[in-house]
């Protein structure tokens, strides 16, 4: 196995593979040994092709990173870690075809991946059915809590209500009108849902909301960028809260900034722009366009900056980004460990058992704990867009927030509660009829 | 960090400290902008916001500097100290107050000024108030434009000033209107005035305009608030009349991206008549060719960087010509008259290349800069024009012309109208119809590159480019009528005009849809196109 690390160190990606695939070959022959005194195996379940490789890469790279680390500190319960790459190529039926390959017959102990909500739904199955782990680090919905499943990315009241909030409060320009523009599938939809319902709660008018989605990779923004003008120019401060998904956000800004709507008149908060996508575009146009999340590479913490040096000297480009995705990974990764160490075995029942209370430093200074909703805490930042396409904290809560994975503003999830600890061990109690089980799995 | 956000509990210990420490004695001039400066130091945002509006009017030699380098992001703090320096990269420190250069102060000790939507805000209508009586009028221009957005009444007596000392018309124009501005939202003001005042907004007839009016009938009440909306409904039927004219330009400028992105594959599919799925990784390459010539100008030339588009339309249809004519020779010829193999092939060639470009590059979006000539928008009449919108539909409509007269000036486009319309009597007459293939595909190829060097300036530049473009072609071409360049340039405009109709009233998802169901059922009723090709070529 010693080949194989050393593939990796040079992350010659090909010869890494077929190591890799070489190296399950071998201990699929031996499998009962290396079961026993072997590997610890980790699945990354990351798109390397098709539309979502642009995001998912990246993910690879840094799970590959964390696991050459653990390796270099000694492994986990003296064993080393193997990493075990797959690529689902932005397919989701074949996210889960890879999922069931990856545990059935590369006996992975704990897969990291996934990015859309839509792959992680057609994993999900999976995942109970062969009873293993997924962690999954990116920012959806909510609206969901299944036992094999550990969210690290933040639930919609850990981005999208405190940024909001934000622009409500007297710092963020008291906002009084609100777009919200969004791809048009589940996590705009239904994040959309939970603001309307809350904005509407504060008391803003429905005649002061406008709702828009437009198609997956939509390129031509004249007519609705005319249109959050004009829906701005009522008199009353405008914002627009953007859930607008991947490769639309380039055009979409480029748009913005030629048509010169500064964020001084009309701010946009972003929930799905990161430093890796304001890497594709000139931000200068862009100043002061805001983007909620729970991790940015401005941090001044310590520990960001050792991970930012780690990450550029892995990967050999001073230029690369870090974002908050990669953030979830380190700590979910160090959950995991840490949970291994606690149950004293990479068993998946003890485990998932281990891993609620399980506290680990985020890359923003402060600890991060996995709560029984198999959601963890964590800060929310706004942060707007600075000339060098870095982001300038303007505004963090005080502590870590908690996710609510069932909002209180959707009326079918209203009564909704999860908790993995015996004696519940349910993802969906209804503390009204006092059972387990209703909307969701 | 953490202390900069919960700041405003802390601020009134802090701003007392602090005070207490400058309470030395002293002139008290120096005193109150020693206490100014000193507030640039507190790093908190609130703080920043006020300490800049009291600048502005401290009457400070050194004011305009500080805001100015506050703007660029160069103002910086000792923490310590409490005073503030400017420090440009590789320059030595300055300090704010004197401008005299400081020597003995501690670079590293620095922290950066930092500034937030509302700091820029309250900058802006300071340095609005500061460039009033600046001697260049393209700086009293644009000081004029920040005070009238800022509206801020206590710069009224400022504004009146320099309306009376202002000569020339244009900039006086915006200053009555800015005095207008603040007198319609001044709660003091009587009636009258402020209905003078909002006769002196109206005439100022753009967007920001409306919002003005909107906001003067919310902040009054009876015959002014009727005023207010009475001209605020006379700008937006204006504005409603100017919209058709602005959607009709919109769609030009789609019209133009579907023509561009088109008009290659009316030469492989249309003229050829092979169906090339990897016509998008085309224009994907010549995006990405546009890119490297960028990268390479901004580091052995900088000084040409705002012509490299120029550059990169040669080089784009050289590089893509000549990967189609490999593409050609090495695939396509040995499919000829088998579509449904060509089509697999192609497809199976796209994610090849695809893949190839995201090994080398990358699967992140590459920067594209847009050149000055570029960027930006103006105003023109009621339209509303981006510069780079504009370029592309200019671009879009000179290549068409270079097309057009290639295919019908040149000998080379006679030998490939020939071949197409007969191979083998071509052939027959002595031309070399396998050069012409080859050179007839690097020709479709080439024009795809040459409008990725377009679409790089408003898309994304990632190996998926060019997957959202083939559909959108495909739909272009046929409803155009194949082999017709006339046609691919009349449906291009059409689809572009049509969806941007669609769009206000059916959302851009529907509208979509809806015009794929048009053009379905267009090609039902002509399923040769709009301008169909006629005799016996079409058998052929």
């Amino acid at each position: 196995m010693t080949g194989m690390s050393m593939a990796i160190t040079r992350r010659n990606m090909l010869r890494a593979t077929s190591a890799l695939v070489g190296g399950a070959l071998t201990l699929g022959s031996f499998g009962a040994l290396a079961q026993g005194a072997g590997t610890i195996k980790v699945g990354i379940l990351h798109s390397l092709s098709g539309t979502m490789a642009i995001s998912e890469t990246t993910l690879k790279d840094v799970m590959l990173m964390l696991i050459e680390e653990q390796n270099k500190k000694g492994g986990v319960l003296g064993r080393k870690l193997e990493a075990v790459v797959v690529d689902p190529a932005s397919n989701w039926p074949l996210f889960a075809e890879k999922a069931r390959e990856l545990i059935s017959k590369e006996k992975v102990d704990a897969v990291f991946g996934c990015w859309t909500s839509v792959s992680r739904k057609s994993v999900l199955p999976v995942f109970e059915e062969l009873n293993s782990i997924l962690f999954y680090p990116v920012q959806y919905e909510g609206e969901e809590s299944q036992r094999n499943i550990f969210y690290t990315g933040a639930a919609p009241n850990q981005q999208a209500i405190p940024a909001v909030d934000y622009l409500m409060s007297k710092e963020g320009g008291s906002v009084k009108r609100w777009v919200l523009a969004g791809t048009d599938y589940v996590y705009p939809r239904t994040t959309n849902k939970i603001l309307e319902a809350y904005l509407k709660a504060k008391g803003v008018a429905p005649a002061d909301i406008m709702i828009n989605y437009t198609p997956f990779g939509h390129s031509d923004w004249q007519t609705i960028v005319a249109d959050i003008k004009k829906f701005g120019s009522a008199g009353k401060k405008t914002a627009v809260v953007s859930t607008i998904n991947g490769d639309a956000n380039v055009p979409f800004y480029k748009e913005l900034g030629n048509a010169g709507l500064k964020a001084t008149d009309i701010p946009v908060v972003a929930f799905s722009v990161g430093e890796e996508e304001l890497a594709g575009i000139d931000t200068k146009p862009l100043v002061g366009h805001l983007a909620a999340w729970n991790y940015f590479q401005s941090s001044d913490d310590k520990a960001n900056k050792d991970f930012i040096a780690k990450w550029k000297a892995f990967t050999k480009n001073p230029k690369r980004v870090t974002n908050d995705p990669m953030e979830a990974h380190v700590i979910g990764f160090n959950m995991w460990i840490k949970a291994i160490e606690k149950a004293g075995t990479t068993a998946p029942d003890a485990v998932i058992d281990a891993m609620v209370g399980v506290s680990v430093p985020n890359l923003s200074g402060g600890l991060s704990t996995m709560m029984p909703n198999h959601h963890i805490t964590k800060p929310v930042l706004i942060g707007e867009i600075q000339a060098d396409g870095q982001f300038n904290t303007v505004w963090q809560t005080s502590g870590t927030v908690v996710a609510e994975e069932w909002s209180p503003h959707l009326e079918g999830s209203r009564d909704l509660i999860s908790d993995w600890r015996k004696p519940m061990s349910c993802g969906n109690f209804n503390v009204k009829t006092g059972k387990c089980g209703g909307k969701g799995a | 960090m953490k202390s900069a956000v919960r700041g405003l509990r802390g601020l009134a210990l802090i701003l007392g400290m602090a005070a207490a420490l400058l309470a030395a004695p002293g002139s008290a001039l120096a005193d109150a902008a020693d206490d100014i400066l000193a507030r640039f130091a507190t790093d908190r945002f609130a703080d920043t916001e006020k300490a800049i509006a009291d600048l502005a009017g401290s009457g400070l030699p050194s004011a305009s500097a500080i805001l100015e380098a506050l703007a660029a992001n160069k103002l910086l703090f000792d923490p310590q100290e409490r005073k503030i320096y400017i420090g440009a990269e590789g320059a030595p420190l300055i300090d704010a107050k004197t401008g005299a250069k400081a020597d003995a102060a501690d670079a590293a000790a620095m922290k950066r000024v930092r500034t937030n939507n509302a700091v820029r805000t309250a900058l802006q209508a300071a340095q609005g108030a500061l460039g009033l009586t600046s001697p260049d009028p393209v700086k009293r221009r644009s000081a004029a434009e920040a005070v009238y957005k800022a509206r801020d009444p206590a710069q009224r007596a400022g504004v009146e000033a320099a309306l009376a000392a202002e000569k020339d018309p244009q900039i006086r124009d915006i200053f009555s209107q800015a005095r207008a501005a603040m007198i319609a939202l001044d709660a003091q003001a009587p009636d009258a005035q402020k209905l003078e005042a909002i006769d002196v907004i109206r005439a100022r007839a753009s967007r920001d305009t409306i919002s003005l009016l909107s906001a003067v009938a919310n902040a009054n009440k009876d015959r002014v608030k009727a005023a207010a909306e009475e001209a605020s409904a006379a700008l937006q039927a204006r504005q409603a009349l100017w919209s058709h004219v602005q959607n009709i330009w919109y769609g030009l400028s789609l019209g133009s991206v579907l023509l561009l992105a088109a008009i290659g594959l009316a030469i492989t599919f249309g003229v050829m008549g092979v169906i090339n799925m990897a016509h998008g990784e085309m224009v994907m390459i010549g995006a990405y060719t546009t890119f490297v010539t960028q990268e390479w100008i901004r580091t052995h030339n900088p000084a040409l960087l705002d012509y490299s588009l120029l550059f990169a339309v040669p080089l784009a249809f050289l590089v893509t010509g000549a990967v189609g004519v490999a593409v050609e020779r090495s695939i396509i010829r040995f499919l000829y008259g088998r579509p449904l193999e060509t089509l697999l092939a192609t497809f199976g060639l796209s994610l090849i290349l695809q893949q190839a470009v995201r090994t080398i590059f990358g699967a992140n979006n590459r920067e594209v800069s847009a050149p000055a000539f570029m960027s930006g928008s103006f105003e023109w009449g009621g339209l509303a024009i981006t510069s780079g919108r504009m370029w592309i539909i200019v671009f879009a409509l000179l290549v068409f012309t270079a097309l057009q007269l290639l295919l019908r000036a040149t000998p080379f486009g006679l030998r490939m109208r020939a071949v197409t319309q007969n191979r083998r009597m071509a052939s027959a007459m002595g031309i070399d119809t396998n050069r012409v293939d080859a050179l007839a595909f690097g020709l479709g190829s080439g024009i795809a590159g040459v409008a990725g060097v377009a679409l790089s300036q408003i898309d994304n530049v990632s190996p998926n480019l060019g997957q959202s473009y083939i559909i959108d072609s495909f739909m272009v071409v046929v409803f155009g009528g194949v082999g017709n360049l006339w046609g691919t340039l009349v449906a291009g405009l059409t689809l572009g005009v049509a969806n941007k109709f669609l769009e206000p009233f059916a959302g851009a998802v529907l509208g979509k849809i809806a015009l794929l169901v048009f053009i379905i059922l267009f090609i039902q009723k002509r399923p040769r196109g709009l301008f169909a090709l006629k005799g016996r070529s079409v058998e052929a």
